[in-house]
């Protein structure tokens, strides 16, 4: 449900000086925006459709890249829509990934619905119970400067919900083709594109 | 039915060894559950079990993202959950392989499966995916083969679908 922290201010707290070995998994929407207007990299891998599907991209790339920190950071909505792949990254428990849900209790991208969370349903809750060791509820900025802090030594499976006020800064938007986001990524990893 | 267990799941799991695939994406599935153990067993392919199909499409773009090869296992049923995941797959061409165990034709005693099982093929090829059908053993290593070629070669979702008539029918009363 709705919180007191600016999102975009929290996207960069989360991205000041976030090392090239950070890869980071937007979900579609507004996460998307906050990331762009953080500043783009290559590493960053923004989506504009498959809604539900970030945490699991997110553990493909966790699992690929065991040397590198993974954070997908993505919205209420979008986690909910797949909320059973915190079921299956519990099982796997990579220790290089980070799922970080902004919730901000509604669907910005359609008009202010309310999601689940304003009805309280609590992901935190679901995370731990998914077996995410640490599960952290970020509500003021001195969790959120916490959150940042445990994001640049990820050493295991990390779920945070980040209170976000539901407002809905001016958007931010970044490379649309698909195939451009997906071969620069690679790129920035050494692979052939 | 069949004496000796068959032994396309184990010419599937080879195919799948030599294209390096690394990441195995799974709803459990009984006609799959011959090449589930084989990928269970070998520690250099990560078994990957899923609540959802559509899971095992974004960890697919997941794992190439990252440098890795990956399938999806699933079942007829499974394919109407990956419809709007598979957007990701054409939008990024994303390279995907799957093998789909049919359900709802040859013997079916569930009706139920008739409705999915009897629209993969369509469904699969209006979501771009280039679709192959094994009904003989013998077709299962040579398709697989292909797909491999045409998934990583040309970045885009090829499916094989593994027949009810290769797989044999679901016992009911044991």
């Amino acid at each position: 449900m709705t919180g007191t922290l600016e999102r975009r201010a929290a996207m960069a707290t989360l991205m000041q000086n976030r090392g090239d070995d950070l890869l980071v998994v937007p979900g579609l929407g507004s996460t998307t925006y906050d990331l762009a207007a953080a500043g783009d990299n290559d590493r960053n891998f923004y989506l504009w459709g498959a809604m539900g599907g970030a945490a699991m991209i997110g553990l493909g790339v966790a699992l690929a890249q065991p040397k590198k920190r993974v954070a997908v950071i993505t919205g209420d909505g979008e986690m909910l829509m797949g909320m059973g792949a915190l079921a299956t990254i519990g099982i796997q428990q990579p220790p290089n990934l980070a799922v970080i849900v902004f919730d901000n209790g509604v669907y910005g991208e359609t008009g202010g619905q309310p999601s689940h969370t304003s009805g309280g349903v609590d992901m935190v809750a679901v995370a731990r119970g998914c077996g995410f060791a640490t599960c952290v509820e970020v509500i003021d900025e001195a969790a959120l400067a916490d959150l940042a802090s445990r994001l640049k030594s990820l050493d295991g499976l990390l779920f945070a919900r980040v209170a976000i006020q539901a407002d809905e800064p001016p958007r931010v938007l970044p490379e649309k083709e698909g195939a451009v986001l997906k071969s620069r990524f690679r790129a920035a990893l050494g692979l052939t594109p | 039915m069949n004496a000796l267990p068959p032994d396309w799941p184990d010419r599937l799991f080879d195919t799948l060894k030599r294209a390096d695939i690394r990441q195995v994406g799974y709803v459990p599935d009984a006609g799959h559950s011959r090449l589930i153990a084989r990928c269970r067993d070998d520690a250099a392919i990560r078994d990957v079990a899923l609540t959802t199909e559509e899971e095992g499409v974004a960890l697919a773009a997941g794992a190439w993202l990252g440098g890795e090869r990956a399938a999806l296992l699933m079942q007829s049923s499974g394919v109407g959950n990956c419809i709007n995941m598979l957007s990701l797959m054409r939008s990024c061409r994303f390279p995907m392989l799957t093998f789909i165990t049919m359900r709802g034709e040859w013997e079916e005693f569930n009706p139920w499966q008739v409705p999915m099982g009897s629209i993969v093929e369509p469904v699969m090829k209006l979501c771009d995916a280039e679709v192959y059908r094994a009904t003989k053993p013998e077709d299962v290593p040579r398709l697989a083969e292909r797909a491999v070629q045409q998934a990583f070669g040309e970045e885009r979702v090829v499916a094989v679908l593994l027949s009810q008539e290769l797989i044999g029918k679901k016992v009911w009363v044991k």
